[in-house]
């Protein structure tokens, strides 16, 4: 069914010239094993822009004046390998395993953004299928905003965990639903890596055997329900602040394929549908329309990334989707007075009927959205 | 994919014909495979359970054809304000439909599509028979409310009026429009409805729906006529589905009745009936026998022999169910019953929640349900022991006439 289309066979293309220029530079190099990475301010020199696929050794030297962090790409952003916190006037030399295809090396001086990059082409082997570099585009973008989210979330709760630790349920409760919002917008990136959603977002009843109770929900209960502030609160506070940080660290490595982004946006719908809708999610706080809203935003995020290539395959079904994303983005905004504020109507004063509503419009996205990754792959 | 690489996929039908030698001798056992014909006119041969029932004709199927074992109803609100678009969700309703009844998946099927992508036909059906599959459209009094109707909304469908002892629950009543799925195994008609209801999100909403087993009344002249939960034949002399004459006085809607675009159509009335089963299991046996009028044991009126023995009304008592609700006591009165049992688990209170889904066609609503209920609301006996809870009226538009027609075609096009 996938159609061979103009677009690949550029990619082709430039994908063959570039290795040809780089057997150039590569006998420039002395032995062809290690490359080396001067990193300084604002430069990011290799000594090799190709190398054969196999063992790759970078032998990294910091010529700046901050710290800097050297990592190797996938065209999608995704970290190969990575070396954080490389001192001024300090070396290193980091080691990766690499297919043939085309790579980045990125110095991140301050390890901060998007960082100096050089092309990189590993060659020979069996090299992975092109991929339209739209789609590479959208991936190595979604990355960048999963990134953007996780860095957003960690002061925020940060503040939401000293409140607690301050004792001030008031200021506590009131910085809850906004450091949930990163985490709802790319919740399927953070639970692909398994381990940290359990320790951070799960609720009474989805606790495993022998599971001890962590993360926001636990404290929600405390506020809400317990209306009170202990040490266990306290201890479990710092716990959560430390798990985000964790998956901070980890965002860069997530696999992100353009299904994934796609199948994780209805994912995130499913999570409105099956949890928010319900009011399960923030039983205690009903703060649930706010975490409504940010999967929503993330679910949206993914298709605007995604839509360059879906409206050339299935243009019906993108006008579809522009219509029910600001269909159900209207609902919402019926329960919140200003609209650049998270602040919506407490969910146990949203009426059945209300819901149904809600429900309603959820679902008329939903089974478009669900169509997405068809219209990106084939 | 082409509509011939999609037709090389086995049909339901065909399944059975590879592998069910089994399967078709047990159909031939049950009275003969023969795919029903429902050629406008309510061919009631016996079916056979694995049949197809035609989809085309000039009434729609799932009315005069006989009825199924098991139900699958739906009410939907109409969500957009679109009329093209609500117009294209009725043909692609329509086309579903055709394919369903046939014994087919819907669009591409179950299963061999892009694995990235979730299959058209969600396939619980695959592998099973059409099972004599209807499904039967209605159009609500509110959808007249909208896409410019107004003018197009026939006089015969009334809003119903408040029904002494009604207790209508707002989740179980109303509805721009419905479907009816009548089949032989529950799973093909849920499947039926759970499709529709996929391809129109979006467009529609599900706003209630309602599941019903065991017949309560034919429409073919069965030996035995089906009981309800109370344990009593009813509907001994409903309307056969070969009844030509009876169909066209009582039940289809005749030229110069109505709008032009209704005539061929009918007027469905359908009713969730709780009765309250635990009440009734503790009544005197002569005391269930004088509230329907009929003897439990045969079915027969009271002071007669047989149940297909003439009633004598004046035999029961003012208030038996029978007596009020025949056709000789209500100026001839007649209505063809289709209606199930139901039993949606227990109430918090430890009870059965189980009743009938009364299901009624007729030529005109004004003339049909709404005087015979207010007679029974006002006097039937059988009111100490039934509560009705949901209500809806839909008019139900003519048949589909070919591959080319589409559901409700005729309202929405501008000559009508």
């Amino acid at each position: 069914m996938r159609a061979v289309r103009p677009t690949v066979i550029a990619a082709v293309t430039a994908a063959a010239l570039t290795a040809l220029s780089a057997c150039t530079a590569k006998s420039e190099g002395k032995d062809g094993d290690a490359i080396r990475v001067t990193a300084a301010d604002s430069a990011c020199d290799t000594s090799a822009t190709s190398v054969p696929a196999g063992q790759v050794t970078l032998e990294i030297a910091n010529k700046g004046s901050r710290a800097t962090e050297v990592e190797i790409l996938f065209p999608d952003d995704r970290i190969v390998s990575e070396k954080e916190n490389i001192g001024p006037g300090t070396k290193y030399t980091l080691t990766a395993e690499v297919k043939a295809g085309s790579y980045e090396i990125a110095c991140r001086p301050g390890m901060k953004g998007h960082g100096v990059r050089q092309k990189l082409t590993v060659t020979g082997g069996s090299a992975s299928a092109k991929r339209d570099p739209k789609l590479d585009k959208a991936v190595a973008e979604y990355r960048q905003y999963a990134q953007d989210q996780a860095d957003a979330t960690v002061p925020l709760a940060q503040k939401f965990a000293d409140a607690i630790k301050a004792g001030d349920l008031d200021a506590a409760k009131k910085a809850y639903a906004p450091s949930r919002l990163g985490w709802e917008r790319t919740e399927p990136v953070a639970e692909s890596f398994g381990d940290i959603d359990p320790k951070t977002d799960t609720r009474a009843d989805g606790l495993e055997k022998g599971q001890k109770w962590t993360g926001w929900h636990r404290l929600e209960k405390a506020l809400w329900a317990d209306k009170k502030i202990g040490a266990e609160e306290k201890t479990l506070a710092d716990q959560l602040v430390s798990d985000l940080k964790d998956w901070q660290r980890r965002v860069g490595k997530a696999e992100i394929t353009p299904t994934s982004m796609a199948n994780g946006a209805k994912e995130l719908l499913d999570e409105v549908a099956t949890g928010k809708v319900t009011g399960e999610e923030d039983r205690y706080s009903h703060t649930d329309l706010a975490d409504f809203k940010g999967n929503v935003e993330g679910a949206q995020k993914s298709y605007e990334l995604l839509k360059p290539v879906a409206v050339t395959h299935d243009p019906a079904l993108t006008k579809e989707l522009d219509k029910q994303f600001a269909a159900l983005d209207k609902v919402l905004d019926g329960y919140r007075s200003d609209t650049s504020s998270y602040d919506f109507v407490s969910y146990d004063k949203v009426t059945g009927t209300q819901r149904k509503e809600l429900s309603d419009a959820v679902n008329a996205l939903a089974e478009p959205l669900s169509k997405l990754a068809a219209a990106v792959v084939k | 994919m082409t509509e011939d690489q999609r037709e090389t996929r086995p049909s339901r039908r065909a399944l059975i014909g590879w592998g069910g030698a089994g399967i078709a001798l047990g159909a031939v056992a049950a009275g003969g495979a023969v795919a029903l014909t429902n050629a406008g006119s309510g061919t009631a041969d016996a079916a056979g359970a694995g049949g197809a029932v035609e989809f085309h004709g000039a009434h729609q199927a799932g009315i005069a054809t006989p009825v199924q074992d098991r139900l699958h109803f739906a009410a939907f609100d109409v969500k957009t304000d679109d009329r093209e678009e609500f117009v294209q969700l009725l043909k692609d309703w329509t086309a579903a439909a055709r394919r369903m009844t046939a014994g087919r998946p819907v669009g591409e099927g179950a299963y061999g599509g892009l694995p990235e992508a979730p299959p058209d036909d969600t396939g619980e059906a695959l592998g099973l028979t059409p099972c004599r599959l209807t499904l039967t459209i209605g159009f609500g009094p509110s959808l007249f409310d909208r896409f410019g109707l107004r003018g197009k909304r026939p006089e015969a469908l009334v809003d119903l009026p408040e029904f002494p002892g009604d207790n209508l629950e707002k989740t179980r009543t109303g509805g721009d429009l419905c479907v009816q799925a009548c089949a032989d195994d529950p799973q093909v008609a849920v499947h039926a409805i759970r499709n529709l209801a996929r391809i129109g999100f979006g467009k529609v909403a599900v706003r209630w729906s309602q599941l019903g087993f065991g017949k309560t009344s034919s429409t073919t002249p069965d030996a035995q006529t089906p009981r309800n939960l109370f344990g009593f034949k009813d509907g001994t002399r409903n309307i056969a589905g070969t009844e030509t004459d009876r169909l066209a006085k009582h039940v289809w809607v005749g030229a110069g009745d109505g709008p032009d675009w209704m005539t061929g159509g009918s007027y469905l009335v359908a009713r969730r009936i709780r009765m309250n089963i635990e009440t009734w299991d503790r009544t005197s046996l002569q005391e269930q026998e004088d509230v329907f009028g009929r003897d439990k044991r045969e079915g027969a009126p009271a002071g007669r022999a047989g149940e297909h023995d003439a009633p004598f009304l004046k035999a029961m008592k003012p208030t038996a169910h029978v007596r009020l609700a025949h056709p000789d006591a209500n100026s001839g009165i007649t209505i063809l019953r289709r209606g199930y049992s139901f039993t949606d688990g227990t109430d918090g209170l430890g009870r059965l929640d189980a009743g009938l889904f009364f299901l009624a066609y007729q030529r005109d609503v004004r003339h049909g349900f709404i005087p015979l209920q207010r007679k029974l609301s006002a006097h039937d006996a059988l009111g100490e022991y039934i509560q009705h809870v949901g209500s809806a009226v839909f008019a139900v538009p003519p048949g589909v006439r070919d591959a080319a027609d589409w559901w409700g075609r005729p309202l929405f096009s501008k000559e009508a």
